[in-house]
């Protein structure tokens, strides 16, 4: 089972939007290459013909009636908004320069 | 209730204090505000709250008393303080999940526990501190700085819910919430010698639960008694239609089995595989003594093999982070919480990039990155993939073991309370400690952590972890009853009555 490296790690901070510091990056690699080495023991069973499990208890839809009731006004819904303008969510810009 | 009067209100336990408020023999406002008085006096040594909510616990004692003096019939847990582990939404009350990325955020909505803890008349009194949305094992992890152990403030009260678990050990509150993913109820529970139930997936609801691993997270009661953890369990479980995961079935009878004291018949597996190396000498001393305890009492004992058991550590530190990354996700700096970096040049990528980093602490952003690498392709197969086919094992081993016993048991945590820093940037050792409460969350069954006593060698509370098939939670009131009642008789006194003063 392969390890982890500092670039991959990088790689996936990027992925999860995480901007991380380089001694961050350098001690994160060291510690998850510790702990996918202690995980990996899960790929014993990976050859055995078991079902996955993804949940404890049988998931199935649950519907309701499509009646309004009652929600958050916008000013509660916006209580928390870093930054609000014209009753909508004001965000920085979602195209980059490039 | 001459007892009562003469031992301090802070030790009265739950179902004691809302009995003398319904007769009258003290109010609730009195019951709240000898609580706030407490934590003032000690919180600022244990830390155990992040938010102290004076005004409104006052307020909900006021219309409690209110509600008596109209003659009204008052609910079992009217007036009850408690304590609520800051992962809960309060309406108006911050929220924060011991996270800078939500340092301050006043939720807009309770939660469905919330709401239903305000009809029980259960007084809140605040939030409590626990390692960041929940992940850890001491709550190091909190933004807020570590709560001590009331048994030794320099030691750790567990994680994630240590400030629930010290609230309860420091009188601070006779009840708390808190959160069960991979044993953070049971293991703050055995570390601080107090009571905690981790129930059924699925009959408390997650509405209003801020989400860390969406298919384990469970609610649960925190008491310094088994009747106490019994009688908030039912206040807050039951089916919600706001969780689409929660059961539609009526809610095992939890305060009865807490009463019976009589496990006569009862058949117990001793799990096989939770013991050996690891295993502190004091641990099983008093682990084994409840065996032997749990014999004298009537019910036969056998040994059990759950041998997929060895393998749910590494199979919860991929399942665990995996669902992690997705759901902290929403924390991307637009609609709430942390924003940092806007400075009107930069993208809006660049600043949820930046924003996460300043808000999440190391462990978080240890399992965002775990859980992205267990999900990325051509890793999928062979991490999260295995996983769940471990998660099927586990399952099954429970199965079998639940074919020839009414209830499991085994340590809770392989050691006692370890000193604060011990295992702070070490994240394999701090992941050890929920070594035997990981398999009962992958399964989805209940489980409860019970005091059993110090182990010699440290004087630190023991946990014994009972384990019960899915909505079979009653049997684990019924054996922590009677266990509780019988080492109250032997000791002459409960553990807690043994906890230094602060």
């Amino acid at each position: 089972m392969p390890g982890i490296t500092r670039e991959e790690v990088a790689h996936l901070a990027r992925l999860s939007r995480l901007e991380l510091k380089p001694e961050e990056l350098d001690h994160f690699a060291e510690q998850l290459d510790v702990i996918i080495g202690a995980v990996a023991r899960v790929s014993e069973v990976a050859g055995q013909d078991v079902p996955p499990t993804s949940h404890p208890l049988p998931l199935t839809n649950v519907m309701r009636a499509d009646e309004v009731r009652p929600s958050l006004t916008p000013e509660q819904a916006l209580s928390g908004a870093p930054a609000a303008e014209e009753q909508r969510f004001r965000v920085p810009q979602i195209l980059g320069e490039d | 209730m001459t007892d009562l009067i003469r031992t301090p209100i802070i030790k009265w336990g739950a179902a004691e204090t809302a009995s003398a408020i319904a007769k009258g023999e003290v109010s609730a406002v009195e019951v709240a505000q000898a609580h706030l008085d407490r934590i003032e006096a000690v919180d600022k040594k244990v830390n155990a709250f992040l938010h102290v909510d004076t005004e409104g616990a006052l307020n909900a004692a006021k219309a409690v008393d209110e509600k008596r003096a109209k003659g009204e019939e008052l609910g079992p847990l009217a007036g009850v303080p408690l304590a609520l582990k800051d992962v809960f939404t309060t309406k108006g009350i911050p929220t924060t999940c011991g996270s800078k990325m939500l340092e301050g955020w006043i939720p807009p909505y309770d939660a469905t526990l919330t709401t239903r803890l305000k009809d029980a008349g259960v007084v809140i009194l605040g939030k409590t501190n626990m390692d960041e949305f929940a992940m850890g094992s001491s709550t190091e992890n909190s933004a807020y700085g570590p709560t001590g152990n009331p048994w030794d403030l320099t030691r750790i009260p567990g994680g994630s819910g240590g400030g629930s678990a010290a609230a309860l050990a420091a009188f601070e509150a006779p009840l708390a919430i808190g959160t069960d993913t991979g044993g953070s109820i049971r293991q703050p529970g055995a570390v601080t010698g107090t009571v905690g139930v981790k129930p059924t997936y699925g009959s408390v609801s997650r509405y209003g639960l801020v989400a860390f691993s969406s298919s384990l997270d469970q609610g649960g009661p925190c008491a310094r008694t088994v009747l106490d953890a019994a009688l908030l369990h039912e206040a807050i479980a039951g089916h919600d239609p706001l969780d689409s995961t929660s059961i539609d079935a009526p809610v095992p009878a939890v305060v009865e089995a807490a009463k019976m004291r009589d496990i006569r018949g009862m058949r117990i597996g001793v799990v096989k595989e939770f013991a050996g190396e690891g295993y502190q000498a004091g641990v099983m001393q008093r682990f084994n003594e409840s065996v032997e305890l749990l014999r004298e009492l009537g019910a036969e004992v056998v040994e059990v093999s759950c041998p997929s058991f060895t393998l749910a550590l590494p199979a919860y530190y991929l399942i665990a982070p995996s669902e992690c990354s997705s759901n902290l996700a929403r924390f991307d700096a637009m609609r709430y919480g942390l924003r940092v970096g806007d400075n009107g040049s930069r993208s809006a990528e660049e600043v949820t990039a930046l924003t996460r980093e300043a808000g999440f602490g190391d462990e978080v952003k240890r399992r965002i990155i775990l859980g992205t690498y267990a999900l990325s392709s051509g890793y999928y197969d062979a991490y999260y993939g295995s996983a769940q086919k471990v998660r099927t094992l586990i399952s099954r081993d429970f199965d079998t073991a639940f074919a020839g016993v009414d209830v499991l048991v085994s340590p809770t945590t392989p050691t006692t309370a370890f000193p604060i820093g011990e295992r702070a940037d070490d994240p394999m050792a701090m992941y050890l400690a929920d070594l035997c409460t990981i398999p009962s969350n992958l399964a989805g069954n209940a489980a409860m952590s019970l005091p059993v006593g110090l182990a010699p060698e440290d004087n630190l509370p023991v946990g014994l972890q009972i384990i019960a098939p899915a909505m079979a939670d009653d049997r684990l009131y019924r054996v922590g009853g009677a266990v509780e009642a019988a080492l109250n008789e032997k000791w002459g006194h409960t553990l807690l009555e043994e906890v230094p003063a602060l």
